[in-house]
């Protein structure tokens, strides 16, 4: 009994005691803030902890989702947003804000079919929008099997999946199909969620590509790293220029590359479907968000220090996660960009 | 006992110390009332800002958000009936399955393990409760749903095939879908309504359950028709605490569901719910998606709160049978 | 029937019912150790000085320390907040209020918020703290540690709140006669008696609420936002293990998820470690109400 009531006593003690102690500890103010994007999270936040050990600035970025990032940045209660969507002119001037892109990366279609190898499977986008519609149901369809004539393909349905959350995934994948196919645009259009019109949800690009292993005929949409690393079979894709093209780093960049930065306002424009030969058509990049006139100017100078590092000397990092650089006429562009637009 | 000695000062004492008893007990109370009183508002304040959140959707298109199974963020257009619908078969599938086995539980745990097993096994289903639900979701994902594809083909073979029920396990065994998520929702929600029975199992006075015993009743009589009426509202309540956590879970959901906006006869089919809409859209969502968003989390509100009202009304019917 | 036959019928029901629950135990039990099993195999890889020593910021090279540290400044924050106030509320319900209209109305609410989304929650504190702690210091304080801990507060009130008053109306009327009967005033007869007689099930409650708000990640991102390096201060961002958790299953790396599934291994045995211990301290107590 006594032990019983001494003990919440001496427990709230200690607590109290604890809580008054980290109290007391001063705040951290050199901290600069972003938060959106979980497509460019595992990038920013290695080179964070290389940038931290070389200035000793803290660069802590949280991934709460693109339309998180945006309304967190409008709310000024983060130093940056990232979103895999850009914003249009309009919103970026009734709030004062710019964006830029940070890093670049791909998304592969994925798939389970007996037989079928990795990357030994093509498709190109009007199939693909058609199978995303529900009018091609049957692996050997005609369209798919005119693609690959050499591949014996089942007579199974195939099993449709895609991303239940909404994402930035989501949306290039769909922007991609609104580009090719003029139904989808008219019946689905493109956003980081939308109606599908058939198919199972995924939670992540985790979700979907355990559902690709587990689930037999299936098809799907993951980013290019996901497809990589956790060994699903990809197709490669017949592009805008009419050519098959694999679903590698120098294919990406050949897709940033080719597209028309230069006559872009403010970055907004959308990769998908690039015109470069070699464009991997579903090549997807990512937008920092920041005032340009920012209520905290010491922070700001920081993130755009910590940008300026990771364009210089983040290549590598990014390679080894499987994101593609900027090419360095578009560093050119945004370093230009930044003295143009912000008030420094 | 020196009464007559000490009466004078005795009396003054118990004069000032029933007065400070007494105020003492107004403070009591009064901090007390604070306390249940702050519950009462941020709980409300925390209802209505789903309310405050929501109102473009719910006010703006009231009837067709309620009536619409159509999910479309590319042209704002929002109904929530597919979530309602998953939300609530989940839910009952999750208690039809946990409430039974929890009750075995409480049943082992208070009548039929030696007491040195009592501790460490209910330390271990309450474990079942500090389990990450993020986990119950990967472990779903992962391991769950493909063993229930291994399992669903066999369940439409045999309950397939019978007349009416039939109808609830066809299609495609995917692993993934309603029965799936109602597993999972059940294995989640069984530590809060075994811990609760068990808790209270155990308050039941000794005398009452030796008498009946002594009138030789069997463990099982005992437990029936003594335990479990003196325990009644309290089991109730543990089934609330878990059917509250079934409605509302997110993470585990997600990940077994299937998140379609569909409503299916099948159990075996995908679905979406509520609380797993908010979770798979919310970070994304901007603008009418936010606000229809929020508003599902209002309209989980209002079914939980149809949920309880009709769970009440039925148990007053119960008291009313039974001449309470 | 014949007395036998019903004796027998009663037996037999009897041992299935014995059966059933031993079965019913054994159901549960695979499930737990199922779970954890698959948790253990894909996390023991992790399972290294590092992940206590490192931080987040370092990903697949790095640790959890920071998250360790933020979740449990968060979680026992969070249970200062709402076990004193929901025991406090739930006894208020059960001793004062019990057929009060007031009394049922915020019962009702309760079981209804019960079921509330988590991150409806997170979304409410961001509009009550996060929002005008950013306003009031011109975005220097937005998002911390204490919004968190109040955000995983209301997760776990409504469960305190809940078993408080269950297990107090289980009380014997008779244990409360035979105090005031002696005169010991109402607040001493709650604290003194009623609250230790039913301390083990509201310590159960307790228990609950913690194993629930501790495993929480939607109210976290919007409140506590979460923190890639190090910090103590309650007014910081501050990182938890549910979040690092699940940022790190979103990532494509399976170095990464093995660090995820090792957070939540450490999640679970500081759930079962409270658990145990408290049941310890307070195992020596039984009280009877004969």
């Amino acid at each position: 009994m006594l032990i019983s009531c001494k003990f919440p006593i001496r427990f709230a003690a200690v607590a109290a005691i604890a809580v008054a102690s980290t109290f007391a500890v001063g705040a951290q103010a050199t901290d600069i803030t972003g938060a959106g994007s979980s497509f460019v999270y595992p990038v920013v936040s290695k080179w964070s902890a290389a940038y931290a050990e070389k200035t000793g600035n803290h660069i802590n970025y949280q991934s709460i989702g693109s339309g998180g990032g945006i309304a967190q940045i409008k709310a000024g209660t983060v130093d940056f947003g990232a979103s895999d969507m850009p914003l249009d002119e309009a919103t970026l001037g009734k709030f004062g804000l710019g964006q830029f892109p940070d890093v670049i990366g791909g998304i592969v279609p994925a798939f389970n079919v007996e037989g079928v190898a990795p990357g030994k499977m093509v498709l190109d986008g009007a199939t693909l929008a058609d199978i995303y519609l529900g009018k091609i149901t049957k692996w050997n369809d005609p369209a798919i099997v005119k693609l690959n004539p050499t591949l014996k393909l089942p007579a199974a349905t195939i099993t449709v999946v895609h991303r239940s959350d909404g994402s930035g995934t989501t949306f290039n994948f769909s922007d991609y199909l609104s580009k090719v196919s003029s139904q989808w645009k008219t019946k689905v259009g493109e956003g980081t969620a939308v109606q599908w019109p058939v198919g199972i949800g995924g939670k992540g690009n985790e979700g979907v590509s355990a559902y690709i292993k587990q689930i037999k005929n299936s098809l799907g949409y993951v980013e290019y790293a996901y497809a990589l690393q956790n060994h699903i079979g990809y197709a490669v894709m017949k592009n805008a220029a009419g050519n098959v093209v694999e679903p590698t780093i120098a294919n990406f960049q050949a897709a940033a590359d080719t597209a028309d930065w230069k006559h872009s306002r403010n970055f907004n424009l959308v990769m998908t479907n690039a015109p470069g030969a070699n464009a991997w058509p579903i090549t997807a990049t990512s937008w920092v968000i920041m005032y340009k006139q920012p209520k905290n100017l010491a922070n700001a100078k920081v993130a755009f220090d910590f940008f300026k590092w990771a364009y210089e000397h983040g290549q590598e990092q990014a390679r080894s996660l499987d994101y593609v650089p900027l090419p360095p006429s578009l560093v050119q562009q945004i370093e230009t960009y930044w003295k143009t637009e912000y008030k420094m | 006992m020196q009464v007559t000695r000490a009466e004078q000062p005795l009396a003054r004492d118990i004069d000032k110390r029933s007065l400070i008893d007494a105020r003492h007990d107004r403070i009591f109370q009064w901090v007390l009332k604070f306390c249940a009183l702050l519950v009462l508002a941020t709980l409300l304040g925390a209802a209505l800002s789903t309310l405050w959140g929501g109102h473009e959707v719910l006010f703006g298109h009231s009837l067709h958000f309620l009536a619409s199974d159509a999910w479309n963020p590319v042209t704002d257009d929002y109904g929530a009936l597919a979530p309602i619908f998953g939300t609530l078969v989940t839910s009952v599938i999750a208690l039809v399955l946990a409430v039974p086995v929890s009750f075995g539980i409480a049943i082992f745990l208070t009548e039929i393990a030696p007491t040195w097993l009592r501790g460490p096994v209910s330390a271990a289903i309450e474990l079942l409760a500090g389990i990450p639900s993020i986990i119950y979701g990967m472990w779903g994902l992962f391991v769950f749903v493909p063993f229930m594809a291994n399992v669903e083909p066999a369940l439409s073979n045999t309950l397939g095939q019978l007349p009416l029920i039939g109808q609830l396990f066809q299609g495609p065994p995917l692993g993934l879908g309603l029965l799936t998520a109602g597993i999972v929702l059940a294995v989640m929600i069984l530590p809060f309504i075994s811990s609760v029975m068990r808790e209270v199992f155990q308050t039941v006075p000794t005398r009452l359950k030796e008498s009946s015993y002594a009138l030789g009743s069997t463990t099982w009589e005992v437990l029936w028709d003594i335990v479990l009426p003196y325990t009644r509202s309290a089991v109730i309540g543990g089934i609330f605490l878990g059917l509250g956590r079934a409605l509302g879970e997110t993470m585990a959901v997600t990940f077994v569901l299937g998140n379609s906006y569909n409503i299916t006869s099948s159990l075996l089919m995908p679905g979406t719910s509520i609380s797993s809409s908010i979770a798979n859209e919310f970070n994304e969502a901007v603008g009418i998606h936010r606000s229809a968003l929020i508003a599902l989390g209002f309209l989980l509100f209002v079914v939980t709160f149809v949920v309880l009202l009709v769970a009440r009304l039925m148990l007053r019917q119960l008291a009313k049978r039974e001449g309470k | 029937m014949s007395a036998a036959g019903i004796y027998l019928r009663r037996r037999i029901t009897n041992a299935g019912a014995l059966i059933f629950g031993s079965l019913a135990t054994a159901l549960g039990l695979l499930f737990l150790v199922w779970i954890l099993w698959v948790t253990i195999s894909n996390g023991i890889s992790s399972i290294h000085p590092n992940l206590f020593t490192k931080i987040t910021a370092y990903a697949d090279q790095g640790g959890l320390s920071n998250a360790i540290v933020g979740s449990l400044i968060m979680d026992l924050m969070a249970l200062l907040i709402c076990a004193p106030i929901g025991v406090m509320a739930g006894t208020y319900l059960a001793e004062y209020a019990n057929s009060s209209r007031l009394g049922s109305s915020i019962r009702f609410l309760n079981d209804i918020l019960l079921s509330a989304p988590s991150i409806v929650m997170g979304l409410f504190v961001y509009v009550i703290i996060v929002l005008p702690m950013s306003n009031m210091t011109h975005g220097n304080v937005s998002f911390s540690g204490f919004a968190g801990s109040v955000a995983l507060a209301l997760i776990g009130l409504p469960v305190i709140v809940r078993t408080t008053d269950e297990m107090l109306q289980l009380v014997p009327g008779t244990l409360r006669e035979a105090a005031l009967s002696l005169g010991v005033p109402q607040w001493k007869l709650t604290v003194q008696v009623l609250i230790r007689a039913a301390s083990s099930g509201i310590l159960t409650g307790i228990l609950l609420a913690l194993a629930r708000l501790a495993g929480e990640t939607a109210p976290l991102l919007f409140t506590a936002f979460g923190n890639n390096f190090m910090t103590l201060h309650p007014l910081d961002k501050m990182a938890s293990l549910p979040v690092a958790i699940y940022q790190y299953t979103n990532d494509p790396s399976p170095a990464m998820h093995s660090i995820a599934w090792a957070g939540a291994l450490l999640i679970t045995l500081f759930v079962l470690a409270l658990s145990l211990l408290t049941r310890l301290l307070f195992s020596r107590k039984k009280v009877s109400y004969e």
